[in-house]
């Protein structure tokens, strides 16, 4: 498919809490990334970071479909998929700052950060190095429904993008056997159209990235990723059949990171054009707000949340740099549950 | 005294899985035919599929790095599973899921969470398996923190170990040469387990000590009967686990010997014996009496013809003569 610039209509019944908690879902993300990208040039942040800023309408459309006992799988663009399963982010903003009241404490930062509170399993450093994790996971809920007698499991959302897509062991390997053990998965494809700066154009030859579920035997469904509504109503059927041990999907979601691969990429390989209609056009918070105000969402109420979060995102920062360093010595602390 | 239960390696092994998986039900085994069509590739899950059922005695796809993903997905979740990796030579399959995701997760969440998975694999030289199908890579997990491993020489070894390995909340590597599946020993009716980082003394010695690893034990020992004849007495350890390492024993053994042989199948460059002479080193350099020296494979690998595979693993005379090169 195509990606257009039409966007899907918010169905008449549909529940106005789960809208607007997914406007203040998707707000969090692009104010979030949209602060760290600023504040990367007063040296807080060591290292680096891939920014999820344009993508935003695939972790919210997916996570508001779980609850805090399903699992997720992210990658090393994971700040949306963290903030949009409800980590803290302040914990994630100190874990930025490489600081003690990080989520990590400062070992993991930006591509390790996770939440086991909430089932979300860590972002992930390895390309696809998640995607094996997610479905043993998804085993996890499997044999755990099984030992309680439940006919509903929980679920695993797997995110990679398109260049985890072309991993074998990873990739291929881990949708077989999610397949031929019918597991509640749901492997979200985040298809930005570029493997660092490889477009994925060059390295696949299919047009629509799902068709390689049919090697699985598995429903694979491609999906205008920058449409919170369009991920939202096509993860709900994908989770469904995955709750009552239909197996799993794959989801392509196809969409467009605004900033480069990582903090000093100024991702000149991308056309103009191609960024112009995308950034400007296609915008996944631009078009949630219209469709919010279509379906009947006061204006009013987007622009509070736009404030909370503001000052919610400011709340984050201070936490941060009030957090203690790490001492040296805390390198050693955490490697085994037991012993040294 | 009751009388002594000799059994294999294997059922030692078999006997673990079994009564861990019946006192335990999270422990999950994941494998190649290791269900109840095949009984894996040595029989080590011989009828563990009959008793426990397929959905946790677990038949894989050809897919090693997705069999240790999953586990490490498991493990993160409540589970405790067992990957079996048909031959060590194979791990190379598995290796970013051993060494980038169960060995690293703990420590890069900041200690949220552990990852109490074993990898069980048969490895070693023996058979003219030729290249793809004998070596000996315990080494390179010595080099990745946050990895136990386990090097078991005999059937009791091997029961005590896997079954404190099925309790622990660790990473666990878990080698066992396949030369050893059909070796008998006594093994215990009752219930035991063996710590892992204790090593065993598997014969007393005042002249030399040879520190071996996993069926090199058992050669050590050959070589060590046949020295008692020309008067030298050597003292064997066994380290039993490598990480963690009981430097300790070692010490305490050189100190008392002051001379040291290191016995290993895999290559000596590079391998477990480096590590295990610079313990001696530090903890016992003033009471040597001759530079420690190593009895290893090849820096080559492993052939098919006989005659090659035999020349590329410590024999009963190399170690011979290598203790009569510093006595």
């Amino acid at each position: 498919m195509e990606v257009s610039r039409e966007v899907m209509k918010i169905p008449d019944d549909f529940d106005s809490e789960i809208a607007l908690h997914m406007y203040k879902t998707a707000v969090t993300i692009r104010k979030f990334e949209t602060k760290v990208y600023e504040i990367f040039n007063l040296n807080f942040i060591p290292g680096t970071m891939h920014l999820y800023r344009g993508e935003e309408a695939i972790a919210t459309g997916v996570c508001a479909n779980l609850t805090d006992t399903d699992y997720i799988t992210s990658t090393h663009r994971g700040h949306g998929h963290c903030i949009a399963k409800g980590a803290d982010i302040k914990k994630m903003m100190a874990e930025l700052f490489g600081r003690r009241n990080g989520y990590c404490k400062g070992k993991g930062g930006s591509m390790h950060i996770a939440d086991f509170t909430i089932g979300m399993l860590g972002a992930n450093g390895v390309v696809g190095g998640g995607i094996p994790i997610a479905t043993g996971a998804a085993l996890s809920c499997k044999l755990k429904a099984q030992m309680e007698g439940l006919n509903r499991m929980n679920v695993c959302a797997c995110f990679f993008g398109d260049g985890a897509s072309n991993q074998g062991a990873n990739f291929h390997e881990a949708l077989n056997m999610a397949a031929i053990w019918d597991l509640p998965a749901i492997f979200v494809l985040e298809n930005n159209l570029y493997a660092m700066g490889t477009a994925i154009k060059r390295t696949c030859k299919l047009e629509n990235l799902s068709d390689k579920a049919k090697a699985y035997g598995m429903p694979g469904i491609t999906v205008d990723g920058n449409d919170v509504v369009a991920v939202y109503l096509e993860t709900r059927d994908a989770v469904e059949r995955a709750r009552h041990g239909e197996g799993p999907s794959l989801l392509e979601c196809k969409t467009y990171r605004h900033y480069g691969h990582s903090k000093y990429d100024p991702a000149k390989y991308r056309p103009e054009e191609e960024k112009d209609e995308w950034v400007n056009n296609r915008d996944p918070i631009t078009r949630f707000t219209q469709q919010l105000v279509e379906f009947g969402i006061d204006e009013g109420e987007l622009t509070n949340i736009d404030a909370q979060v503001d000052s919610e995102i400011d709340d984050a920062v201070e936490f941060a740099k009030a957090g203690e360093m790490p001492k040296p010595e805390n390198l050693l602390e955490d490697l085994y549950t037991e012993g040294t | 005294m009751a009388e002594e239960r000799i059994i294999t390696y294997r059922d030692a092994l078999n006997e673990a899985l079994r009564e861990e998986m019946r006192r335990d039900p999270t422990i999950i085994l994941l494998g190649e035919d290791i269900g109840k069509y095949w009984n894996g590739a040595f029989k080590v899950t011989g009828g563990l599929a009959d008793e426990f059922g397929e959905e946790r005695v677990r038949d894989t796809p050809i897919s090693e790095n997705a069999i240790v993903g999953c586990g490490v997905g498991l493990a993160l979740t409540g589970f405790r599973p067992v990957c079996e990796i048909m031959f060590g030579d194979l791990i190379t399959l598995a290796m970013d899921q051993i060494v980038n995701q169960a060995a690293k997760s703990r420590f890069m969440f900041g200690g949220q969470s552990s990852v109490p998975l074993i990898v069980r694999t048969p490895f070693g030289a023996g058979g003219s398996y030729a290249g793809h199908h004998s070596s000996s890579y315990e080494a390179w997990f010595m080099h990745v923190p946050g990895l136990r491993i386990a090097v078991p020489s005999t059937p009791y070894d091997a029961k005590g170990l896997l079954k404190t390995a099925l309790r622990m909340k660790d990473p666990v590597m878990f080698f066992e040469q396949k030369f050893l599946y059909n070796s008998k020993g006594h093994v215990p009716e009752e219930e035991y387990t063996v710590p892992f980082g204790k090593a065993d003394v598997k014969r007393q010695g005042d002249d030399v000590t040879i520190v071996a690893t996993s069926k090199m034990v058992l050669t050590a020992l050959e070589a060590a009967q046949a020295l008692e004849k020309d008067g030298i007495s050597v003292e064997v350890v066994d380290p039993r686990t490598l990480n963690p390492l009981d430097e300790d024993t070692i010490v305490k053994s050189v100190q008392k010997t002051s001379r040291l042989v290191v016995v290993h199948e895999s290559a000596d460059r590079g391998g477990i014996s480096g590590e295990i002479i610079k313990v001696a080193i530090k903890g016992a350099f003033y009471y040597l009496d001759a530079p420690p020296v190593t009895v290893a494979g090849k820096n080559c690998h492993l052939a098919f013809a006989p005659v090659l595979e035999q020349f590329g693993s410590p024999s009963v005379n190399d170690i011979i003569d290598a203790v009569k090169g510093i006595v």
